[in-house]
């Protein structure tokens, strides 16, 4: 097996005096896609952020290409969960795009050429061109989705994270963000790893799954993973996985009212969709 | 004449000034940083007080209060909100100043001019400082602009890609600072501030680019003090009054034609239909 984009090894994350992450283990091989599965305040965004280098982990690791990270963020692009842009900000998707390509470095733009050339192929995979002249801050909430992965991928990372980028999305919009991702994922040999609270719009994508739970995590092909026994260890309860005309449905399963309420949320996700 | 003697100080200075607070003005309207842009000048003439008390330079104490203000805002700043941050800042450097003008006995011009400027008055030492802070100003934006830019639209991920939003929020503000200590002896305290806001904030309406806005905001700073100066001259009345209506009326000629614009459908401005 080729090296892992990506290992996290025993990763604890404690803040304010709450362990937010506690021993989360998993790699993600290169060209992947992995979903990051969790309810709201599982850790999902704290997770990425460890992955960053923008958390300081209490306990573990994080490897990148199997080595400890160089630079903050090399290699990596993100889509934050929140992001706010002012309607009055005068810069194009396509600027936002471009900035992409080299705000990292100081000085005056010197690959003009090569950096039109790299826009125009990031909107391309995107399908961003036809809203990419107008001003990001006025484009709806999943077109500007579009133009950060594109802003994202334009670095080529190897390593792709969004975090909850299918939030906020009607149903169809969610299904091509999706399609869009699995897309860049095979065509462009990026790993992704995207983070949800609903599993079905990423089943017939996901090469693996990374179910966090109460700060811990299960992980491996969502047929490990989404089984009754591996999902009630994590719960910390009994749990019942129920498939229904190919939907999975994550139910508490028969027990007192306390067990009830720690998966409430799960199940209301779950029945919400579709 | 209007283009003779002194007059020439007058026009090189305010001319120099005029781009800094386009570009410098283009990141504060950016970032949302008014009030920042609005209590550096104004603190700073504390520390001009100050130093003429104790019988230093005014620029000198002029550069120390704005760049204390800014690292003030800045590193108090990093946990909660900004504004309630810049406004104790403000106050701090305010209350000092009263203290400061209470203090000297005799009426010091050199401190008053330092509100109102006094761009008609230039002496010709008075352009090689403002020249050389000028381009050491621009020359930080120029090597910032696209890591601050990236932070200033989404710091997070700015962040993510190594880009500090706090490094960049306190080099922002050291511009600021300095922008403040060459711009305050020319055209006051109070009128910077119209300067580095009017300016940006018309030329926004005017381009959905960034680079093309930056130009604009420099075109605008300069048209408006070019003709705050001759309109002066010839009136006698004071400059800052032509800076600061020149500037409103910028912003408003900018919202006027996005208004327009937006009518006549010229610009995609109406979202595309999500394919
Ligand atoms: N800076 C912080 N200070 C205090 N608590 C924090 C902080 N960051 C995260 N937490 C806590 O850590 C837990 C996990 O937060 P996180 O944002 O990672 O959840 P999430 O899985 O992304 O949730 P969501 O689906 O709502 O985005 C939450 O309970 C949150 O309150
Ligand atoms: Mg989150």
């Amino acid at each position: 097996m080729s090296e892992a984009v990506l290992t996290v090894e025993g990763l604890g994350v404690r803040i304010a005096g709450r362990q937010v992450l506690d021993g989360v283990d998993f790699a993600i091989a290169p060209g992947e896609f992995t979903g990051l599965i969790g309810s709201n305040g599982a850790g999902k965004t704290t997770l990425f952020r460890a992955i960053l280098g923008l958390q300081r982990p209490t306990s573990g690791r994080v490897l990148l290409g199997g080595r400890p990270r160089s630079r903050r963020g090399a290699g990596i692009g993100y889509v934050p969960q929140k992001f706010l842009l002012d309607p009055d900000l005068p810069l194009r998707g396509r600027d936002l795009v471009a900035l992409g390509f080299d705000a990292g470095r100081l000085g005056p733009s010197t690959r003009l050429r090569r950096r039109r050339a790299a826009v125009e192929e990031a909107l391309a995979a995107v399908d961003a061109e036809a809203f990419a002249d107008t001003r990001v801050g006025r484009l709806s909430g999943g077109e500007q989705q579009r133009i950060l992965i594109a802003h994202a991928l334009i670095s080529r990372p190897r390593l792709l994270l969004a975090d909850e980028p299918l939030a906020n999305l009607d149903l169809r919009s969610a299904q091509e963000v999706v399609s869009l991702l699995a897309r860049v994922c095979r065509e462009q040999g990026v790993a992704v790893l995207i983070s949800a609270h609903e599993i079905n719009p990423l089943l017939p994508v996901m090469d693996r799954i990374v179910y966090l739970a109460h700060g811990r995590a299960a992980s491996g092909t969502s047929e490990e993973v989404i089984r009754a026994d591996v999902l009630s260890r994590l719960y910390g309860h009994h749990v019942d996985v129920i498939d229904v005309h190919g939907r999975v449905l994550i139910v508490a399963g028969a027990g007192d009212d306390a067990d009830l309420a720690g998966c409430e949320e799960t199940v209301e996700h779950t029945e919400v969709i579709q | 004449m209007m283009f003779e003697g002194f007059m020439v100080n007058a026009w090189e200075v305010a001319s120099i000034v005029a781009v800094v607070a386009g570009v410098v003005g283009f990141f504060t309207v950016l970032r949302g940083a008014a009030f920042a842009a609005h209590s550096i000048p104004n603190g700073s003439f504390a520390g001009a007080a100050g130093a003429s008390l104790v019988g230093l330079g005014t620029l000198f104490g002029l550069g120390v209060f704005a760049f204390a203000g800014a690292l003030g805002i800045g590193l108090l700043g990093r946990r909660g909100r900004h504004d309630a941050v810049t406004a104790l800042m403000l106050v701090m450097m305010l209350a000092l100043g009263a203290l400061f003008v209470s203090f000297s006995s005799e009426y010091a011009p050199e401190v008053y001019s330092l509100l109102f400027g006094e761009v008609l008055g230039i002496s010709a030492n008075a352009v090689l400082p403002t020249l050389l802070l000028g381009i050491l100003c621009l020359l930080v934006v120029a090597i910032l602009y696209r890591p601050l830019m990236l932070s200033s639209a989404l710091p997070e991920v700015g962040e993510a890609r190594g880009i500090s939003a706090f490094a960049m929020e306190l080099a922002f503000l050291g511009v600021l600072a300095l922008a403040t200590t060459m711009t305050v002896p020319v055209v006051g305290t109070l009128l910077i501030f119209s300067l580095m806001i009017g300016a940006p904030a018309a030329a926004r309406s005017f381009t959905d680019r960034p680079a093309v806005a930056m130009a604009l905001s420099v075109a605008f700073a300069l048209a408006i003090v070019w003709f705050a100066i001759a309109a002066s001259y010839e009136t006698n009345w004071p400059v800052g009054f032509f800076v600061g209506t020149a500037s409103a009326a910028a912003f408003v000629l900018g919202r006027v034609w996005a208004y327009a614009r937006a009518r006549m459908g010229r610009r995609p401005s109406a979202r595309p239909s999500p394919s």
